[in-house]
């Protein structure tokens, strides 16, 4: 039966979430708008008798989890932007190493230390993999607390099947909102997945030595094990692409946003309902990979594109590159913090439907 | 039915509290919520403001950029309050700190002495829960007929003493409009 439907924050309900998903060791380093997460796991993870640590820096942080990972315990650690830039160099280790485990980052505004307000100026150091060499992880994006408690919940079994970081990618809105949540079950530690691969208790297997390691000298070697892994990226981009639509059969113009954005898109929505206009919502899920797909299939139907972002226009390129010049994509974006409005959204959306329709 | 508030007033007013309280009430009796807070990073004294949103379906957007109702604790948020209030809005005021409804003659004014009635009852930190009396008369949107027990859970059992204290500014809000 459905547990009860409790009032959280965003970041408690990510930490309640990753608990449950059986989170043996989380790893943080504190930094605003995510710190009630870092407080959150603190408190829950000790009580449960789980590793707990607060590092030194990100960038312990961050190894500690590679660590944790290696030993083939689930394991997490959260930030914010600034604090995800000094990660970049471990996500870029454990994903040539194949580490499966959780990263969340609670995106402010940008760039360099910036403001606690919430941003979405991350989505090209998320989505294109934000370290050195060629690699890339799963991105998904909450839209909502109930949401972003879900998706961490399943990063964790998505971390495992692919044997790659995952990260969730969320902002200072969702870190702080307060939503109804009802909450997964907690997992069974002892019937999570086995892993074979991983380091440590030789002495009571004697198997013979495991190693994880992102190194490789011979070049054939690295480029035979590179192109592996870019094998299992293809049939992640077939299994593992996510998105939501809202009227999006009847709209003559889509807006395509994820996380906060999308919310104030559906707010547009809702006027544009009052003002008897048919606007759609095309919200990706899944960032990396990008619903390039169904993009390309809307834009084939003639579906104008107005991308909505907290930030200069990132996730506008994709749209763009997966609209193949088949039809315009507008873009609307505020930054430094702000939030853009449901009436500046619904007022872009109408400019774009007013002036430029019966071409 | 869908009641979009937005709360202003200084930090250390219980402004955040009132928010929270607001929509765990409607989460108990029902509604759909979203509350947003926005507060500077002074312990005391910074500005303190709230998206509130309680509604029967789902909700779009979390920020609220043209509020139904409006709750303004102090002189400073006034301004910000007239500006942003929906045609035809509703504008509690705590008129204990705040002597002027402002000049928007459309909005539905209503002036409550938070601050006064509160220190009649015994302690001017429940000026929140005075307001909150009156939001719940005024925009019938949340009953709170489930605040005594959803206090219960919010307070640690030490100040447990203090739950009739803050029913009883409920009342008293309710009372002043």
């Amino acid at each position: 039966m459905a547990e009860d439907k409790r009032l959280m924050k965003g970041n408690e309900a990510i930490g309640e979430a990753a608990v449950r998903a059986g989170c043996r060791a989380y790893f943080g380093y504190p930094i605003t708008p995510q710190n009630e997460l870092t407080a959150y796991m603190a408190k829950n993870m000790l009580d449960k008798k789980r590793t707990f640590i607060q590092a030194e820096s990100e960038v312990s942080a961050i190894n500690m989890v590679y660590g944790a990972a290696a030993t083939g315990a689930r394991t997490m650690t959260s930030s914010s932007s600034p604090g995800l830039s000094l990660k970049q160099e471990g996500i870029s280790y454990a994903c040539g190493a194949d580490l499966p485990l959780v990263i969340v980052n609670v995106q402010r505004s940008g760039p360099g230390l910036g403001g606690i307000s919430p941003g979405q100026s991350d989505y090209f150091q998320s989505t294109r993999g934000g370290g050195h060499g060629d690699y890339y992880h799963l991105v998904l994006a909450p839209k909502s607390v109930q949401e972003a408690a879900d998706l961490t919940y399943e990063a964790f079994d998505l971390a495992d099947r692919w044997r790659m970081p995952v990260m969730i990618l969320a902002d200072g809105l969702i870190g702080q909102m307060m939503e109804g949540v009802v909450l997964p079950p907690a997992r069974d530690l002892a019937a999570l997945p086995r892993k074979p691969w991983a380091v440590g208790r030789q002495a009571d297997s004697h198997r013979p030595i495991n190693h994880v390691t992102s190194i490789n000298l011979v070049p054939d070697e690295l480029e035979a094990a590179n192109r592996k892994r870019f094998a299992r990226y293809d049939e992640i981009k077939q299994a593992e692409v996510r998105f939501e639509e809202v009227n999006t059969e009847k709209a003559e113009l889509v807006f395509v946003a994820y996380g906060t954005s999308s919310r104030v898109c559906l707010g547009a929505l809702e006027m544009a309902k009052k003002a008897g206009v048919e606007l759609g919502l095309f919200r990706p899920i899944s960032l990396w990979p990008f619903p390039e797909k169904r993009v390309a299939e809307l834009a084939a139907k003639g579906k104008k594109f107005l991308a909505v972002e907290m930030s200069m226009g990132q996730m506008v390129e994709d749209v763009r590159l997966a609209a193949n010049g088949k039809t315009e994509v507008g873009f609307y974006g505020r930054c430094g913090g702000n939030i853009p409005s449901e009436e500046e959204v619904f007022a872009e959306a109408m400019r774009l439907v007013g002036t430029k329709s019966g071409k | 039915m869908t009641e979009k508030t937005f709360m202003a007033g200084f930090g250390g007013q219980g402004v955040i509290s009132l928010g929270q309280l607001w929509v765990y009430c409607a989460m108990k009796e029902g509604l759909e919520v979203t509350f947003f807070p926005f507060y500077g990073a002074e312990k005391r004294g910074g500005v303190a403001r709230a998206s509130v949103i309680v509604s029967s379906g789902e909700i779009a957007s979390p920020l609220v950029t043209r509020p139904d109702s409006s709750v303004v604790m102090n002189p400073d948020s006034l301004p910000l309050c007239e500006e942003i209030a929906k045609e035809g809005g509703v504008m509690l005021v705590n008129s204990s700190l705040v002597k002027s409804g402002g000049a928007r003659k459309d909005l539905k004014l209503v002036m409550v002495a938070c601050n006064d009635i509160a220190e009649k009852i015994g302690d001017v930190k429940i000026a929140n829960m005075v307001m909150m009396g009156a939001l719940s008369k005024v925009t019938g949107a949340v009953k709170l007929d489930k605040l005594e027990a959803v206090l219960k859970t919010f307070f640690p059992e030490s100040k447990h003493r203090f739950i009739p204290m803050n029913m009883q500014a409920i009342e008293a809000g309710r009372a002043a409009v």
